[in-house]
């Protein structure tokens, strides 16, 4: 038992240098994390009826977050209908944790996706079974940005796949058009698409089109998404050897059967890691719809700041909002490499 | 050509070179078709999209063309390397953007290699503790959104530090407020010009002497002897610009606003995590027989990494860690929430006054377009330079 122990415990001094290292690198530990536990947890304000209650020289003021947590969470969403938001989210969430996994990959998958969706649907907008409606203006906070990753990841592939598919081609326009396209979103900033797409969609439909502020930001979204996830796909297709694509012209098998059937079932399977960051990074992007004005769990954050009582509490909303952040990149990686795990395990079978 | 075989069934003819007449008989007619289709449908896509634009534009009376650049603007920039104030062309305010974007996207390219380089030796480093704090750094950073990071850093800069009147002082002439960090600067002296020459100078023997004798660290001293000698030869003053408060705020010295020290601070930390990622998996990617021989030949440990890990993982790392850096000039564009006078504001002020958004955000578009494909272009040569010279 205690030999276990001094084997773990070796690494720690097998040189003068580690161990000198060790121990500075513990010393900053002993001086640093008491400090940031006390004002983390035990000098933390956790009930307090406004800013008064908490005083300036003690711990983190929870009371703020906790006074502040629906609106951070929901943003501007009608408060007594907040639940409604809430469940949207869980049946997002539900459709992507499925789709991750590729042993779901069936028919009934899409059947899923569309149900789910129109649930989504009347759940958000309402106006039908008696629920309130509620303008997508009005949608704000956590729910908002699930619904930006996920939709924007969504129509993202849905545009990749023919992009990818005419760049890999060996028809010189298409593969040209492609080429252009993606190499042209991938050097731009995402700040720019998003606001080339709330300036030009209103002027590039006839009068009378207004799209809502949501769709011109899902709109520009998509746009980014599809030419990364398009070079995704495009490794993905590299990998498949050229042996099957062969064996079903042999066959006689048209190329869209041929794509649908036989090669992008793979390169999806092979591209799932890459996949994951990308849709991590996407999590992280949907933060910019806050320059143009709209309240996504970051706004909300902001938005939250702007009460007169409670002033001066950026610390404690901002790192709230990181750790929401933090806890879903975490979750989907977590996830991600799990599935990845179960996938290679039943490659190696 | 022909010939028979024993069953007497006449065989096909040999393919003969491609020419393009074989390719055009050999191209299926729906391939051509469909190319044919796609190009029609873009130029009609692209015509409607076009007319109905500049039939919009007319009906909300928004002049088109890049004309504007050379009206006057009437904004102020808070900093720009360049001189600008209002009354200069809007062609000198995006300049200006252009050279605050490349000021904080190089100075932070610098420092989040350096962090990346640390916190990646620091993962991979004997101690324990040390790299357990590393990884815990960048997972954190990495998994909370850029924004938010540059947001807080400037909140804690501008709302945390204390007013220029109770300025922090850490060390003497360095003074920490919310309207910035002001550092003592050396004073311009007309002889400095002389020594500037003779450090140019230096640096060139220096790497004549680094490519003759393959000696870093004797080269590196002979650069800064010769600069050290030059001061001393032309007599060249140095001294220092102290910040003094005077009135509302501090005088002289080096300013470094809230705006950019927090995209910097923010920037540096962020990439530097992704950094140290391509960082850690480069030195992971070199063969481990490569650390063993190295100690076989007697070199100990932090020579065996600078001298047979590092040259070789630079190699792997190359191509990753340029693409950051692309990504992270791009990402210095989240600089307008914060109001870092860099392009993408610049833009967007003069979208508010002018009113020609498109033409605006599409010379933004345009400007890092550039910048990627030159970033690429240099990728290109330095890889080709890199790449492993085989037999």
């Amino acid at each position: 038992m205690t030999g276990a122990l001094v084997a773990r415990l070796r690494p720690l001094w097998a040189t003068p240098l580690a161990a000198a290292i060790n121990l500075v690198a513990l010393a900053l530990l002993v001086w640093v994390v008491p400090k940031a536990l006390d004002w983390a947890i035990f000098s933390a304000v956790w009930s307090a009826e406004d800013m008064n209650g908490c005083p300036a020289s003690g711990g983190a003021c929870w009371a703020f977050a906790i006074a502040k947590a629906r609106l951070i969470l929901f943003g501007r969403y009608v408060f007594d209908e907040q639940w409604r938001a809430a469940l949207g989210v869980v049946i997002l969430c539900a459709l992507v944790a499925l789709s991750l996994n590729p042993r779901f990959w069936r028919g009934w998958l899409a059947a899923a996706w569309a149900g789910g969706l129109a649930i989504y649907a009347v759940v958000m907008w309402g106006g039908v079974f008696g629920l309130r409606y509620i303008d997508s203006t009005y949608w704000g906070g956590l729910p908002l940005t699930v619904l930006l990753t996920i939709f924007g990841t969504f129509f993202g592939i849905l545009f990749a796949i023919p992009l990818a598919l005419a760049r890999a081609s060996g028809l010189p326009v298409f593969r040209f058009v492609a080429t252009v396209y993606i190499e042209l979103v991938r050097g731009v900033p995402l700040i720019s698409v998003l606001f080339m797409a709330s300036v030009l969609i209103p002027v590039i439909l006839p009068e009378g089109f207004a799209p809502s502020g949501l769709a011109r930001v899902l709109i520009g979204l998509s746009v980014f998404i599809a030419a990364y996830m398009a070079e995704v796909l495009r490794g993905g297709l590299q990998a498949i050897p050229a042996g099957q694509i062969e064996a079903s012209r042999s066959l006689g098998i048209s190329y869209f059967a041929m794509m649908f059937r036989v090669v992008l079932p793979q390169v999806f399977e092979i591209v799932l890691p890459p996949t994951v960051s990308l849709i991590i990074a996407v999590l992280k992007g949907t933060s910019l719809v806050v320059i143009v004005a709209m309240l996504d769990l970051l706004g909300a954050a902001k938005a939250a700041l702007a009460d007169p009582k409670w002033i001066g509490f950026h610390v404690e909303a901002y790192v709230f909002a990181a750790l929401i952040y933090a806890i879903m990149c975490g979750s989907i990686a977590w996830y991600g490499r799990r599935v990845e795990a179960r996938l290679s395990a039943a490659r190696r079978k | 050509m022909i010939d028979t075989k024993t069953d007497g069934r006449v065989a096909r003819p040999a393919p003969a070179s491609p020419s393009l007449s074989r390719l055009l008989a050999r191209a299926r007619r729906p391939d051509i078709l469909a190319q044919a289709i796609l190009i029609l449908v873009l130029v009609i896509g692209g015509w409607i999209a076009a007319s109905e634009i500049s039939a919009n534009l007319a009906r909300l009376s928004v002049k088109s063309g890049y004309g504007f650049l050379f009206e006057e603007a009437q904004f102020e920039l808070g900093e720009s390397l360049i001189p600008f104030r209002a009354g200069d062309s809007y062609f000198r305010a995006f300049a200006a953007g252009l050279m605050n974007t490349l000021k904080v996207a190089g100075i932070g390219i610098v420092l989040s290699t350096v962090v990346g380089l640390v916190i990646a030796l620091g993962q991979l480093s004997p101690s324990f503790v040390v790299a357990r704090a590393c990884r815990l750094y960048v997972d954190v950073i990495r998994n909370v959104p850029l924004l938010l990071q540059l947001i807080f850093w400037h909140t804690v800069i501008t709302s945390s530090l204390p007013t220029v009147r109770n300025a922090l002082s850490p060390v003497d002439g360095v003074f920490l407020t919310n309207r910035g960090l002001y550092l003592p600067a050396p004073i311009w002296d007309p002889s400095h010009m002389t020594v500037l020459g003779i450090a140019v100078a230096a640096l060139a023997g220096a790497a004549g002497l680094y490519l003759l004798t393959r000696r870093f660290a004797l080269s590196l001293f002979v650069f800064a002897a010769a600069i050290a000698l030059g001061f001393v030869a032309v007599g060249a003053p140095l001294e220092l610009d102290t910040p003094r408060l005077a009135g509302f705020n501090f005088k002289g010295g080096w300013e470094i606003s809230p705006e950019f020290g927090a995209m910097l601070l923010g920037l540096t930390l962020y990439v530097g995590a992704f950094n140290a990622e391509i960082i850690r998996a480069g030195i992971l990617g070199v063969d481990k027989g490569q650390r063993e021989a190295g100690g076989a030949l007697g070199l100990k440990p932090w020579q065996v990494m600078r001298k047979i890990i590092l040259p070789q993982a630079l190699r792997i790392i190359l191509p990753s860690i340029t693409n950051s850096y692309l990504n992270l000039t791009k990402e210095s564009s989240l600089a307008v929430a914060i109001g870092y006078p860099e392009i993408v504001r610049v833009s967007n002020i003069a979208v508010f006054e002018t009113g020609q958004a498109i033409e605006c955000i599409s010379i933004v578009m345009i400007i890092y377009l550039c910048l990627s494909l030159i970033t690429s272009l240099i990728l290109n040569w330095l890889n080709a330079r890199a790449k492993l010279v085989e037999r």
